[in-house]
C-alpha cells in the first residue's frame, strides 16, 4: 500500500480551445496545464500553490475526472485514470473526492443537507436507508455539525459551516483521496483556521491523501509536507514546505514567498 | 444566498423574510388577481353541480330574450339557448384548454430548453435554432397553418397552441439551465456519482422550476385569449359546444340588434385574462429572486436619516480628516429595526492610515459605507451619531451638499474593480468621466487629466492602455483603475473597502506599495477596511477591530499586534498563520478556547 502513489501523473497536459467552429475557423487556444509531472504519496499533502490562471484548479479538475486531459497519463490510487474514465464517473468518486472554493456554490440550495449527504452514500457506495442514516449522524460527528443540520437547507449556514458540509459529503464517498480546491480562501480568518484543523484531523483519522490547492502560502504551510509552485500552466519547483520556504530555488517561489503579508509590524 | 444584499445579517431564525404567501397577498392587484380568478374557477369547477339548463337545448320560442328575463338571468341566445348556462360551460372549456395547453408548452418547452442548457455546444445551437424557426412564423400564422393541417376542433386548437408557445419555454429555461449547469454543485453532484439525467432532473431541476412557474403564471391568460381567437374564427370548439370564443363568434352577427350576447362572454374572458396576468405578475415579483431582494427599489441618493442622538463629536475635530462618533446604522425588516453599526466611535488624522479589521457580518463595510450617507435606503436608516468632516456634520447637510462631498473630498476604493467599472466603456473615458463629474472641463482636458491619473496609478503604457476595455486588464490593473477614478478630484480621503481581498498575494503586495507611495506623496488619509491582520500590518499606522457592529479595540497598530487586549483580536491574531511558523500554526488554533458568539456559529 504504502509504495503506491495516490496520484502520479506524469507528462500531463489540457489545452482548451483550438477547436474547429462551425464555420470553420480555429478558436483561440489556452494551453492551461503543459507538461506536469507529480507525484502525491500516500498520506501526504501535496499543496500546489500558484497565482490565478496558474492551470492548478484545471489540473485538480483532471485528477477528479472533471476535465479531460489533452495527453500525459494520470494514476489514480495505482488504477490508470482513462481506465476509471471509461468506467464512467462512479468510479472515480468512489477513490478521489473534491472539495470546492465557494462552499456556497457547491451545496444545491434547494436540497437539503440530508439529501445532498445522501446521494454518494446511496450511489458511490450503495448503502441501504438505515445504514444511509446512521453514516449521515455519524459524518456530521466527523465534521463537528450538529445532526439536526441535515433537515435544513444550505442557506440557513454561514460559509464555514457550508464548508463543514461539503467536506462531510466528499468524505461520505469514503475516498482515499481529497483534492481540496482552496477550500479556505472564501472564508473568514477565524473560520478558516478551524477548517484547516479539522482537514488535519480528518486527514489522521481516515488516513487520507490530500492534494492541497491554494494561493495562500502561510496557509500552505501550515498544513502541507510538500509544495508544488505552478508558474503559467508549468511545476516550477517542487520541494518539502520547509525546504521551499527557507531557500526558495525558482524566481517566482522567491517573489510570491517576499509578497505574503506579514503579521510582524515594521517595527517590531 | 449570495445574490442577496451582503448587508444582509445572517438570518436568525424568527427573523426571516416574510413568505411567499405573504408576499403575494401584500401586493394588491395579485390578490384582487387571485380572488376573481379563484371565484371563476371555483364556478367553472362547479358546472355540473349548479342547477343550471341544459347549455345546448334550443328553444326557438325563447330566442333573443333580454337579461334578467324569468328563469334566464343572462337572456338566450339566438337560438333560445340560456347564456348564463353556456357561459358557465363555457368558461370550463376555455380554461381547460387554456391551461392545458400552458402545462403542455412548459413540459415540452421546458424539456428542450434544459437539454439544450445542460449539454451546450453543438446540441443547443442545433435545438435553438430550431426553435428560432418556429419564433420567426407570426404565432397566429403558425397555429392557422397547424389547425388547417390537423383539421379544426378544441384538442387542435389546444395543440397549435401549445406548440407556438413552446420556444417561449425554451428559451427561458434554457437561458438559466446554462447558468446553473456551470454551477459547482452540479459539479459535485457528478464526483456523488449521479448520471447526467439523474443531475437534470434532482438537481438542475429543482432550481428551474420557479422560472417555469413563473413563465407559464404569465402565459397562461395569453393562451386563454389564443384559444378564444381560435374559437372565434371557427377553428377551435364546433357547435353546439360553448367555449367564450365560440360564443363571442356567434353573437358578432348580433352585434346590433342584441349587444349582450357578445359582450357577455367577451367580458368574462376579460376578467379571466386580466386577473390571470395580474396574478401571474404578482408570482414572478414574488418567486424572481432579484425582484424579492429588491433589485427594483430605486435607493434614495441618501441613506435615510433618523437619528435619536446626535452627539458632539470631540474637541479636537481640527486635527482630524474624518471623526465619527457614536454612529449607528440599522436594517429595516420586517421584524423590526435590526442594527448592524451600534455606536461606532473613531478618529481618521490627516495623511494617516487607519485599519479597520473584522469578520464578514462585523458591520465594517456598513461603517464605511455610512459615512456619505451610501447604504441602500431602503432598508438602511442611520438612526444616531455624527460624521464630521472639515469640521461639518455629514448628516445635517442636503443631498447635494453631500454629494459634492462624494468624490472631492472622501471617495472610494471597492473590493472587486470589474464590477464597478463599466464593460462598454474604455478606462481612459470611465477616468476621465470622474473627472468631469467634478470639474467643467472639456472632453479633451478631461481624457489627458485621465492618462495622467492612469500614470500616476503606473499603468504602464497609459496612453495606450486608456484605450483598453475592463475585460483586457488583469485584476491588479483594474484595482489601479479604480484608484485613479478615486483619485480623479484630488480627495483628502480615501475609504478602500477590501481593495487587494479578490487579488493574488504578488498582486496585493504591489497594489498596497501603490497606495502607500500615494498617501505620502499627497497626504491621503485611508480608511482602510480588511479582514487580513497580515494587510493591516503591512500598511496601517493605526487599527481598530470591529465585531458584531462594535469596536472592541484600537490602537497603534504596533501595540494591538504586539499585546492585543480584547480576547477577540488575540483570537483573531493567533488565526493569522504566519510565514516560518509551520505546523505549529495548527497546534495554537487547537488551544484557543472556544470562541463566545451570538449564535455559535463557525
Amino acid at each position: 500500500m504504502t509504495t503506491v502513489d495516490a496520484i502520479s501523473v506524469s507528462n500531463l497536459c489540457k489545452t482548451f480551445g483550438g477547436t474547429r467552429s462551425l464555420f470553420g475557423g480555429r478558436s483561440h487556444e489556452i494551453r492551461a496545464v503543459k507538461d506536469v509531472t507529480l507525484a502525491l504519496n500516500h498520506g501526504e499533502t501535496l499543496a500546489i500553490v500558484g497565482e490565478s490562471g496558474s492551470g492548478k484548479s484545471t489540473l485538480a479538475r483532471m485528477v477528479v475526472g472533471l476535465e479531460v486531459p489533452t495527453s500525459g497519463e494520470m494514476k489514480i490510487a495505482g488504477r490508470d485514470a482513462s481506465a476509471l474514465r471509461a468506467k464512467g464517473p462512479r468510479a472515480f468518486g468512489q477513490t478521489i473526492q473534491y472539495v470546492f472554493q465557494d462552499p456556497v456554490s457547491s451545496l444545491n440550495p434547494r436540497k437539503t443537507i440530508g439529501s445532498i449527504l445522501e446521494a454518494p452514500l446511496k450511489r458511490l457506495k450503495g448503502y441501504g436507508g438505515p445504514r444511509r442514516r446512521a453514516r449521515m449522524k455519524e459524518l456530521m460527528d466527523a465534521v463537528r455539525m450538529p445532526t439536526d443540520a441535515l433537515e435544513r437547507y444550505p442557506h440557513e449556514f454561514s460559509g464555514g459551516q457550508s464548508q463543514r458540509i461539503a467536506i462531510a459529503r466528499a468524505l461520505a464517498a469514503e475516498p482515499r483521496i481529497m483534492v481540496l480546491d482552496e477550500p479556505v480562501s472564501a472564508l473568514d480568518v477565524s473560520v478558516q483556521a478551524q477548517v484547516l484543523l479539522l482537514l488535519e484531523d480528518l486527514r489522521n483519522e481516515f488516513d487520507l491523501s490530500y492534494l492541497f490547492i491554494s494561493h495562500d502560502l502561510a496557509v500552505v504551510e501550515a498544513i502541507s509536507d510538500r509544495v508544488a509552485v505552478m508558474y503559467f500552466g508549468e511545476v516550477v519547483e517542487v520541494g518539502s514546505a520547509e525546504r521551499l520556504f527557507r531557500s526558495p530555488q525558482h524566481e517566482y517561489t522567491k517573489k510570491l514567498i517576499s509578497s505574503a503579508p506579514r503579521l510582524e509590524t515594521p517595527t517590531g | 444566498m449570495t445574490t442577496a444584499v451582503d448587508t444582509d445579517r445572517p438570518a436568525d431564525k424568527h427573523a426571516r423574510r416574510p413568505s411567499a404567501w405573504q408576499l403575494l397577498m401584500n401586493n394588491r392587484l395579485a390578490a384582487v388577481g387571485f380572488y376573481v380568478i379563484f371565484v371563476i374557477v371555483f364556478v367553472a369547477l362547479l358546472a355540473p353541480l349548479l342547477p343550471l339548463q341544459d347549455p345546448n337545448a334550443t328553444s326557438p320560442a325563447d330566442r333573443l330574450l333580454p337579461v334578467f328575463t324569468d328563469g334566464h338571468v343572462l337572456g338566450t341566445d339566438q337560438l333560445g339557448r340560456d347564456v348564463l348556462s353556456r357561459l358557465v360551460w363555457g368558461t370550463r372549456v376555455s380554461l381547460l384548454v387554456g391551461i392545458s395547453a400552458s402545462l403542455l408548452a412548459a413540459l415540452f418547452g421546458s424539456l428542450i430548453g434544459l437539454v439544450a442548457g445542460y449539454w451546450g455546444g453543438r446540441a443547443d445551437n442545433l435545438i435553438m435554432r430550431g426553435i428560432d424557426m418556429l419564433m420567426a412564423f407570426p404565432y397566429i400564422l403558425l397555429a392557422l397553418a397547424i389547425v388547417a393541417v390537423l383539421g379544426p376542433g378544441l384538442l387542435n386548437a389546444l395543440y397549435a397552441i401549445a406548440v407556438v408557445n413552446i420556444p417561449f419555454f425554451a428559451r427561458n429555461v434554457r437561458g438559466v439551465t446554462l447558468g446553473l449547469s456551470r454551477r459547482e454543485f452540479v459539479d459535485a453532484a457528478r464526483l456523488s456519482g449521479k448520471g447526467h439525467v439523474s443531475i437534470l432532473l434532482t438537481e438542475i431541476l429543482p432550481n428551474v422550476m420557479p422560472i417555469i412557474v413563473i413563465t407559464a403564471s404569465t402565459t397562461v391568460g395569453w393562451m386563454i385569449l389564443e384559444t378564444a381567437g381560435l374559437s372565434f374564427l371557427g377553428l377551435g370548439a364546433q357547435p353546439p359546444q360553448a367555449d367564450l370564443g365560440s360564443m363571442l363568434g356567434q353573437g358578432r352577427s348580433l352585434l346590433f340588434t342584441s349587444p349582450m350576447i357578445s359582450i357577455i362572454p367577451g367580458i368574462t374572458v376579460f376578467m379571466i385574462v386580466m386577473s390571470i396576468n395580474l396574478l401571474g405578475d404578482g408570482v414572478r415579483d414574488t418567486l424572481d429572486p432579484r425582484l424579492r431582494a429588491g433589485a427594483l427599489n430605486r435607493p434614495m441618493p441618501v441613506t435615510k436619516i433618523n437619528r435619536r442622538t446626535t452627539p458632539e463629536p470631540p474637541g479636537d475635530t481640527g486635527a482630524a480628516a474624518l471623526s465619527v462618533t457614536g454612529l449607528e446604522t440599522s436594517f429595516e425588516s420586517t421584524a423590526g429595526p435590526q442594527p448592524a453599526v451600534k455606536g461606532v466611535s473613531f478618529s481618521l488624522r490627516k495623511g494617516e492610515c487607519l485599519g479597520l479589521v473584522g469578520e464578514s457580518g462585523s458591520g465594517k463595510s456598513v461603517t464605511a459605507l455610512s459615512l456619505l450617507g451610501l447604504v441602500a435606503s431602503p432598508p438602511g436608516v442611520i438612526t444616531g451619531g455624527t460624521v464630521t468632516i472639515e469640521g461639518r456634520d455629514m448628516f445635517t447637510l442636503s443631498e447635494s451638499e453631500i454629494s459634492a462631498f462624494r468624490g472631492s473630498k472622501v471617495s472610494y476604493v471597492f473590493q472587486d474593480p470589474l464590477t464597478t467599472l463599466h464593460p462598454l466603456y474604455t478606462i481612459g473615458e470611465q477616468v476621465a468621466e470622474a473627472v468631469r463629474a467634478h470639474r467643467p472641463v472639456g472632453r479633451s482636458d478631461a481624457w489627458s487629466k485621465a492618462v495622467e491619473l492612469l500614470k500616476i496609478v503606473r499603468i504602464p503604457e497609459a496612453e495606450k492602455r486608456a484605450n483598453a476595455y475592463p475585460h483586457e486588464l488583469s485584476g491588479g490593473q483594474r484595482q489601479r483603475v479604480g484608484i485613479a477614478m478615486a483619485l480623479a478630484d484630488d480627495p483628502d480621503i480615501i475609504i478602500a473597502d477590501e481593495p487587494t481581498t479578490a487579488l493574488d498575494v504578488t498582486v496585493q503586495a504591489e497594489i498596497l506599495r501603490l497606495l502607500q507611495v500615494l498617501r505620502q506623496e499627497r497626504g491621503l488619509a485611508l480608511l482602510f477596511i480588511t479582514h487580513d491582520f497580515g494587510v493591516v500590518a503591512e500598511i496601517c499606522d493605526r487599527v481598530a477591530v470591529m465585531r458584531f457592529g462594535e469596536i472592541v479595540e484600537a490602537g497603534n497598530t504596533a501595540e494591538v499586534l504586539g499585546n492585543p487586549q480584547h480576547p477577540y483580536t488575540r483570537r483573531l491574531i493567533a488565526c493569522v498563520p504566519r510565514p516560518g511558523q509551520g505546523r505549529a500554526f495548527l497546534d495554537g488554533v487547537r488551544e484557543l478556547p472556544p470562541e463566545t458568539g451570538r449564535t455559535g456559529r463557525t
